[in-house]
């Protein structure tokens, strides 16, 4: 029938059934037992999830905030311990990985990447293959990089405390493609070089740990590190952090043959200065 | 709760693995360094598939053959061995110093006392018992052999024993062994026994138990420092609480092990509460005075004690 020959007593009656298919659906409750509401909220010693990947340790509130405030203080006293700093992001993360996936989203490379989920391992970046590249493409001192740290993609520790399969995902793909932005930017694996890098991190993705440790990694710094930090780094971290592409949503594996220079000019990112 | 695949875990691990060699990457999330990372081995999966048939046990709240219990509690002990004291003073808030004090008050030692101190590890016990000896004696003809199965634990107590003034003296002896079967010992040779939060750790307690009756001389005391239960409602949740949520992430944090504390505050809830352990000890042929045993800190620890007569 056309609009014209609704009637008044069809549209009510039609709007009347919607009405009392949503209220049955919604089934509102009564007043009492709306108050029951406010004491249902999660437990605190209750881990809120079961087991959902490979890894995971699912903890409780009361749990991860305890986490939370000694991997700090951990990490901080001893920034050697690998396990505490990946502790901290994790229990930190919260909702800056989802906004890190988000923002994944809204861009087509980083919906590749979070549909075909690649891991970075030394067979899925095939290392020897990347050592015979030409010096100067971004895979070749990508190696070098590693070799000379003693490091592979394989000593990642793995993602603990993400209550999400997906954002779990997001914190290793995070941590996995670290290796890829010191090769880039060409920070050193100093302290101060570390720190430079993580408030570059800090104004790409938001994570309170980058936040963390930009804040409080320089107390561990000498004084001449300090000054370096701030006179050079840090600028240099404001300027590109916030203006580079989002680092997430890069595909590195395809650009491992590119030189580096071409590969910092698609991404808007200048080196970092030498000093 | 302990998975299977953090039991793995455990039963993988090496003492070397868990003394990480130099990294330089400071803030990095780089846990080992390439060359040290544990093979992956399915042959564990193929072992528990076999053992269907065998006498199971628990490790924990998990249910394992009993002939892997004791390799396991070996491992959980080789890797807490080094943080062993740290993780006592964070676990209790301190008051194990308090426990073994008055541990050792109970036991009232009188001069020349041979005592054998099981479990003994990293010393404690047998430490408060020569200053006892000491100190309220002027006694230095006491002496003590420090048992244990696990040798990681004997080399920090023998590391802790060089500080003080028994090194290298008669007074204090070292012994790896299984306290199940204590071979090496003759029988009534002993005046004195002690088991200090090492029982609940034994694959067979009776056995232990029988073991422990053996050695000891007619007259001689066996004592048990133990955590048990707690009949508190109110601090029983508490303690709950405080086990299984402060506890392994105190270990994650200081050790960088939750697994083995998992195991080990799951394994005072497995343990017979206190009037069940006393019937045991009964059973074994001491004589208990009074309820034999006495509660601390409201039954988080209780101290048992019986008499070979």
């Amino acid at each position: 029938m056309s609009a014209r020959t609704i009637t008044a007593a069809t549209a009510n009656a039609t709007i009347a059934s919607i009405r009392a298919r949503s209220l049955a659906l919604t089934r509102r409750p009564a007043h009492w037992t709306r108050c029951a509401t406010l004491f249902t909220c999660r437990s605190p010693l209750e881990p809120p999830t079961g087991k959902l990947y490979e890894g995971h340790i699912p903890i409780s509130p009361l749990q991860r905030s305890i986490l939370a405030v000694g991997s700090a203080f951990t990490a901080l006293a001893n920034p050697l311990r690998g396990d505490m700093v990946a502790a901290l992001g994790e229990t930190t993360g919260g909702m800056f990985l989802a906004r890190i996936r988000d923002q994944m989203l809204l861009d087509p490379e980083g919906r590749r990447i979070l549909r075909e989920r690649p891991k970075i391992t030394s067979e899925s970046m095939q290392l020897d293959a990347l050592r015979q590249l030409p010096d100067g493409t971004f895979g070749r001192e990508y190696v070098r990089f590693l070799d000379d740290q003693q490091v592979s993609p394989d000593t990642r520790e793995p993602v603990h405390f993400v209550d999400s399969e997906e954002l779990a995902y997001v914190m290793q793909r995070y941590r996995e493609t670290h290796d890829f932005y010191h090769t880039l930017t060409g920070l050193p694996v100093t302290v101060d070089g570390e720190i430079a890098l993580k408030w570059f991190e800090m104004l790409q993705t938001g994570l309170p740990m980058t936040m963390l440790s930009s804040f409080f990694g320089p107390l561990r710094l000498t004084s001449e590190e300090r000054s370096r930090l701030h006179e050079y780094y840090i600028p240099w971290a404001l300027e590109y952090g916030s203006s580079s592409k989002l680092l997430m949503n890069v595909r590195w594996e395809e650009w491992m043959d590119r030189p580096v220079e071409e590969v910092q000019r698609e991404l808007g990112v200048q080196p970092c200065p030498q000093v | 709760m302990a998975s299977r695949t953090a039991l793995l875990r455990l039963s993988r691990r090496t003492l070397s693995s868990s003394m990480a060699p130099s990294r330089t990457a400071p803030f990095s999330t780089s846990t080992k360094v390439w060359h040290q990372q544990a093979p992956k081995s399915t042959s564990d999966n193929n072992n528990n598939t076999n053992a269907g048939k065998e006498v199971e046990t628990h490790f924990g709240f998990q249910n394992v053959p009993e002939n892997m219990k004791e390799h396991l509690v070996k491992q959980v002990f080789a890797n807490v061995a080094s943080k062993y004291d740290i993780m006592n003073d964070v676990m209790s808030g301190g008051v194990h110093r308090l426990w073994k004090d008055h541990f050792i008050r109970t036991l009232a030692p009188t001069p020349g006392t041979k005592l054998l101190d099981v479990a003994g590890g990293t010393g404690d016990i047998a430490m408060r018992f020569l200053d006892y000896c000491k100190e309220t004696h002027g006694d230095n003809s006491a002496q003590v052999t420090v048992f244990d199965i696990n040798p990681n634990m004997l080399e920090v107590g023998k590391e802790r024993f060089t500080k003080t003034p028994y090194h290298n003296t008669s007074q204090v002896s070292f012994m790896e062994g299984n306290a199940e079967n204590l071979e090496h010992i003759p029988d009534n040779s002993m005046d004195a026994y002690t088991i200090a939060f090492g029982i609940r750790n034994c694959t067979h307690v009776d056995r232990v138990l029988k073991e422990a009756y053996r050695v000891l001389k007619p007259g001689g005391r066996f004592m048990c420092l133990e955590f048990s239960k707690v009949e508190n409602p109110v601090i029983s949740k508490v303690y709950d609480v405080f086990s299984f949520d402060v506890i392994p992430t105190m270990g994650q944090i200081v050790a960088n092990d939750r697994d083995s504390y998992q195991y080990l505050v799951e394994s005072i809830r497995k343990f017979p509460p206190q009037k069940e352990f006393a019937k045991m000890i009964k059973d074994a042929g001491f004589t208990v005075m009074g309820q034999g045993y006495e509660d601390l800190t409201f039954g988080v620890a209780a101290i048992h004690s019986g008499f070979k007569l």
